[in-house]
């Protein structure tokens, strides 16, 4: 794809396992994407589906043991995650890659106060002095519009409401302008008035630093607003992968179609009744050998038992793992060699 | 069914006046009583027989607190609570024990409120050893039967809650309040901890449930959408007090109360096609401290519409046109006289 710019991230094949008392769990299997400078890469999926899991083993955020990383590489500025020594990832989480959690009550520490938590990373990472940081922390918590900045500086994060330090976990992870950020269900915790506002921040954001976001939900009506590209997962995998509009739009992937169909909206019409994906997501005892959604799936056929579909490309920068043809509304041919993805 | 309004003959089944509940704040050494947390104060609705009236509202507007004070799980502060025409408002122990089987609850996180210890089949049979005499034999076709009504396989009945699924969990908890044939049941978020695609599965089954059963719901829940799949009439709480209360369809087709509006356009939109990007509100601020609620309208220090008589008087919950009532002082003119709203008037007239 060259009309498109070189990517900031790109990972390949990434295989994580856990290994339990009760065997082995394959929560990442095979798991490939890029992100491009500037872009937000919204990821969806249920609780399970890996979507966490795949973004904390690409920068060593997993203890090991229970976790093993089991291949794949994960490219960042032209050296592999996976190998690089431990000390020079510690410089680059954090510095080059922020993150930011679910829970904004656990992620900061109830002990220190709000300004030294933001003051800190700067300190390692930007080797500023004690007064220049102080500087920078008042600056990023204006920028993510926490009132009054100057004085809260030196209040505990209990003193702050759940919206507000999530901004405070915004501001942390900004602290260093890193190229990329990380967020894992960012609003999830969150009042829908206050996501509303922190969604509305994120945009703003955008705008003026221009950093690559990786934005991880259960919900397709925030990943609907704001992301650039989707990826849909599902029981450790992509699934789906695709602009947000022909995402939405266009809907490849037998489970993508059903999740669009299980949301009630709160404008346009109103279903009589909600459509159900029946069963339960997969158990992720061993790697896949078929269709992890099959027994879930109203298309399944033959092939689904037969083989784990790859990635087809179904549309431009668009692709989905499945066998049925939904175009044709017929089984796809035998897989074309380079039509596959992920071969 | 599922869409059926409730008839229009269609009587209260739970009637709520002025509903208070205050938590006590006690400071210092001695424990002294300093102030309260309002976290329901002045609630009034009716709940009619066969619907489900969705109470919405975001995290701390006392939502649960007011279900579980219907269900008198409190002593309440003040108020009237009638279900099915008894007053349990300040009913004593055994009066409720009495009460119990006709009122249940089903709750937010079915990992919490299901005992490890116990199995599936003392789970659900635990209601029937408190409240009948039935003998074993009795109780375990009564607890199969439960189980197959929830769709759970009877096979498992001597598992243990562990063993299952968030989705199918939540389905024992269903069955256990189904256990002695309850006329009323408060889902009190029965779906926040699942996952969207075992959301519409159990959604589905609360529907179903009601239309076979005739059960009435008090559906609690932040979720506005599937409120507005579930609900037939709408209750929006702020801060301790209901702001709007309309049927579903004008609720979300017109939401009156600037709160409503507010809340219904911070909803992100899954479908792009019917995104109304332009007239999005965005709330300034926080919610109040319900210890400390601000003078006169709740909603006064966020409103966007706000008004300099919002800042000294609080408004009344008034039915403004048939069916629809709101507590906004937007609604004053042409509104009924607030005189004639004597406590006997029905609060759930569509009429």
């Amino acid at each position: 794809m060259p009309d498109r710019p070189e990517p900031v991230l790109d990972v390949r094949d990434l295989k994580t396992v856990f290994k339990t008392r009760t065997g082995e769990v394959h929560a990442v299997n095979s798991i490939s994407f890029d992100l491009r400078p500037g872009e937000l890469l919204g990821v969806v999926g249920e609780s399970g589906s890996g979507k966490s899991v795949t973004m904390m083993s690409l920068i060593g955020l997993l203890p090991s043991p229970p976790a093993q990383i089991r291949g794949g590489t994960v490219t960042f500025e032209g050296r592999n995650l996976l190998t690089v020594p431990e000390a020079d990832l510690r410089k680059i989480r954090g510095r080059r890659i922020g993150f930011v959690f679910q829970d904004p009550m656990t992620s900061l520490n109830p002990v220190f106060t709000v300004g030294d938590q933001i003051i800190e990373p700067i300190r390692k990472h930007m080797r500023l002095d004690r007064k220049a940081a102080r500087a920078r922390a008042l600056e990023l918590m204006q920028l993510v519009g926490i009132p009054d900045a100057a004085r809260r500086l030196t209040d505990y994060p209990h003193q702050f409401s759940g919206g507000m330090r999530q901004r405070v976990m915004i501001a942390i992870a900004l602290a260093c302008d890193p190229d990329i950020l990380i967020a894992d269900e960012p609003t999830t915790a969150l009042d829908v008035t206050i996501q509303a506002q922190i969604l509305d921040l994120v945009h703003d954001l955008r705008e003026k630093l221009g950093m690559a976001i990786v934005w991880i939900t259960h919900d397709l009506g925030v990943i609907a607003g704001i992301a650039d590209r989707v990826m849909v997962m599902y029981g450790g995998q992509v699934v789906e992968q695709a602009p947000v509009k022909e995402l939405f739009a266009r809907p490849r992937h037998p489970y993508t179609r059903a999740l669009l169909k299980t949301i009630p909206s709160v404008r346009g019409a109103r279903a009589p009744k909600l459509t159900v994906i029946e069963g339960q997501p997969p158990i992720l005892g061993a790697a896949p050998e078929a269709c992890s959604f099959r027994d879930r799936c109203p298309y399944r056929f033959a092939a689904c038992d037969a083989a784990n579909p790859p990635r087809f490309e179904v549309g431009p920068r668009h692709d989905a793992a499945c066998f049925w043809n939904f175009d044709r509304d017929a089984p796809r041919d035998a897989a074309p060699a380079g039509e596959a993805l992920n071969a | 069914m599922l869409d059926a309004q409730p008839r229009p003959d269609g009587r209260s089944l739970v009637e709520i006046r002025d509903l208070r509940m205050w938590f006590p704040i006690r400071t210092g050494l001695l424990k002294r009583h300093t102030g309260n947390v309002k976290a329901v104060d002045g609630v009034s609705f009716d709940i009619r027989e066969g619907e489900t009236l969705g109470l919405v509202g975001e995290s701390g507007c006392g939502k649960s607190t007011c279900g579980r004070a219907i269900l008198r799980l409190y002593e309440i502060t003040g108020g009237s609570v009638k279900i099915d025409g008894q007053e349990i408002g300040d009913a004593g122990p055994n009066t409720l024990r009495r009460m119990r089987p006709t009122m249940q609850m089903v709750f937010q996180d079915p990992q919490a409120s299901l005992n490890p210890r116990m199995t599936v089949a003392r789970i659900i049979g635990e209601p029937l050893d408190e409240h009948t005499k039935m003998s074993r034999r009795e109780k375990t076709a009564k607890v199969h039967d439960l189980m197959d009504q929830v769709g759970l396989n009877r096979a498992f009945a001597d598992r243990y809650p562990h063993e299952f699924s968030g989705g199918q969990r939540q389905r024992i908890g269903i069955a256990r309040a189904l256990a002695l044939n309850p006329k009323f049941i408060v889902c009190d978020e029965p779906i926040a901890a699942l996952d969207v695609s075992i959301q519409a599965q159990v959604v589905n089954l609360l529907e179903e449930l009601q239309a076979e059963l005739g059960l009435t719901y008090l559906f609690i829940s932040h979720d506005l959408s599937m409120v507005r799949h579930i609900a037939t009439r709408v209750a929006v709480m702020y801060l301790g007090k209901v702001a709007e209360l309309a049927p579903r369809e004008e609720l979300y087709g017109e939401p009156l109360h600037p709160y409503t509006r507010a809340l219904l356009s911070a909803v992100p939109e899954p479908d792009p096609e019917a995104m109304g990007g332009s007239n999005r509100t965005i709330l300034k601020g926080d919610v109040p401290s319900p210890s400390n609620p601000p003078e006169g309208c709740n909603f006064c220090t966020r409103c966007p519409d706000v008004m300099e008589v919002c800042h000294r008087v609080d408004p009344e919950f008034r039915q403004v046109r048939p069916g629809r009532w709101v507590a906004c002082h937007l609604f004053e003119e042409g509104a009924s006289s607030p005189s004639n709203r004597a406590d006997t008037e029905s609060m759930g007239d569509t009429a």
